[in-house]
């Protein structure tokens, strides 16, 4: 097995749930409860082999579904552990109850989303309807690009969960099938230079099961009883408060990781070749790295193309969405999941929303693709940006465009 | 880290309590359990069956704890003698 120099980087070739495994073995989680489900079950196979060998020193619970993998972390991270857990599909719907539960009670846990389309039809493979579907939880929510992403922002989102100004349950999200089985050069940065980064766990100072502190955790709030509104609203404006903050958080984390290890990835959204961009393609997840290479090839032929890559999707990072819109005359918006709601994806349902709190008005062009392990291609990112350039020229193509409807 | 003392936390950041409040049940009563006392004969059925345990036995017979007793009306339901009647709590 490949032993982890203690402080140097090292090269090694993996996948992305390796990779998501490595990155939690650096961050030294004191608790790790599992249960596998496809495409997440090599990642937690890879930590069960790493408590195994004595590479990560955690306590690891093999319990016997993702309900009680979340309940048995909230108590573990109430009594002072730092956790960690990751799941897909039908094992986050299994997890449902005490993943509502979680934000609430400030919990600052990391859980993978290893992502999978949602049943029924029946399917086993990549799509992002899963994590879209919790996307109002209060979890804060963070969708990769590529296999060195998934190493990197588990580590920070650590760091975010516990910032005591976020205090908050992440989500790290990286696409089944592209990321969670691709393979690819992934640099492990040093483990004494993390742990410098990531500090000592504070994860109960604020909420605690600890003889030493007598409390009641989640007691009965709100009602009509005297005060119980004032109470109950105080929670909730605090929580969507701390997610407020996570915005500016996480900056300044992107800030610190890429002085201390070198690599720099937008917090929010990433702005690929948009500064001199007529019109411009709105990704999110695996699908930008082909996304890209449509832009670069359209970029060849003279056509002036960017590309705007949501990172961080929960919360909503409205201002510097409106900024990068604002600098092209069309957008085409590339959804990986559908919002049964308003016949759109939810990227793109958000990005409207968003446009409309601002002076901004352009048109939008919805594509659906990517369901159910499809792939997105450059072929496909083209035909976006066709109909891209469509919209911009006046004549907007009917919304949604589902990108692989024949294929 | 330190340990802050739980009073002085913010209060808006997690959903904690640190003083008991009981929340005793006898506010939300609409019916009380009224005992005729030349009737009961301390058989105990009352006591056994009441869901929130708060009959109470007295020198000659049983009585509910009014801060507690939530007016379900089982004890009356159960009792052999009849002793027990359930009265509009605005009528008493």
């Amino acid at each position: 097995m490949n032993q982890l120099a203690p402080n140097s980087s090292q090269m090694i070739v993996c996948d992305g749930n390796e990779a998501a495994a490595r990155a939690v073995v650096l961050a030294r989680p004191d608790v790790v409860s599992v249960f596998p489900i496809t495409p997440q079950s090599s990642l937690v196979e890879s930590l069960s082999q790493f408590v195994a060998d004595g590479v990560l020193g955690a306590e690891l619970i093999n319990a016997e579904g993702e309900h009680s993998v979340l309940s048995a972390l909230q108590g573990a991270c109430l009594a002072g552990a730092r956790t960690y857990t990751a799941t897909s599909g039908p094992g986050l719907a299994f997890m449902f109850e005490p993943y509502v539960r979680t934000p609430g009670l400030r919990l600052p846990m990391v859980v993978s989303l290893v992502t999978r389309d949602m049943l029924s039809p029946q399917c086993v493979w990549g799509g992002q309807q899963d994590a879209m579907s919790v996307r109002e939880c209060g979890w804060i929510q963070v969708y990769c690009e590529d296999v060195q992403e998934v190493l990197d922002t588990v580590v920070m989102a650590f760091k975010l969960a516990e910032h005591k100004d976020v205090l908050l349950p992440v989500n790290v999200c990286h696409d089944g099938n592209y990321l969670s089985y691709g393979v690819s050069r992934v640099e492990m940065p040093a483990a004494g230079l993390v742990d410098e980064f990531l500090g000592e766990a504070a994860v109960n100072w604020h909420i605690a099961l600890d003889p030493a502190r007598p409390m009641a955790v989640d007691p009965l709030t709100g009602g009509t009883g005297p005060g119980g509104a004032a109470s109950f609203v105080g929670y909730r404006k605090s929580q969507v408060g701390a997610m407020a903050q996570s915005l500016r958080v996480f900056s300044d984390i992107h800030a610190e990781w890429a002085e201390r290890f070198g690599r720099h990835w937008a917090p929010l959204v990433e702005e690929y070749r948009l500064d001199d961009a007529d019109i411009a393609i709105v990704t999110i997840g695996s699908m930008t790295g082909a996304g890209k290479d449509a832009v670069d090839a359209a970029r060849e032929r003279g056509e002036k193309v960017g590309l705007i890559k949501v990172k961080t999707y929960r919360p909503f990072p409205c201002e510097a969405v409106i900024a990068a819109l604002s600098k092209v005359r069309a957008a085409g918006i590339v959804d990986r999941s559908v919002s049964f709601a308003w016949n759109c994806g939810p990227l793109h349902q958000d990005v409207m929303t968003a446009l409309f709190a601002s002076p901004v008005r352009i048109p939008l062009v919805g594509c659906i693709g990517g369901l159910a392990g499809a792939d997105i291609t450059a072929e496909h990112f083209a035909r976006v940006i066709a109909a891209t350039a469509q919209a911009a020229a006046g004549e907007s193509p009917a919304s949604p465009i589902w990108l692989n409807e024949h294929d | 880290m330190p340990m802050p003392d739980p009073s002085n936390l913010p209060k808006d950041l997690a959903p904690i309590a640190t003083r008991l409040s009981a929340m005793l049940p006898g506010d939300w009563r609409a019916l009380r359990p009224v005992v005729d006392r030349a009737k009961c004969v301390k058989c105990a059925v009352c006591w056994l069956f009441c869901p929130v345990q708060c009959i109470a036995e007295k020198p000659r017979w049983f009585a509910a704890d009014m801060s507690v007793c939530k007016g379900c009306g089982v004890c009356a339901q159960e009792c052999p003698q009849n002793a027990i009647a359930m009265v509009e709590e605005d009528a008493a």
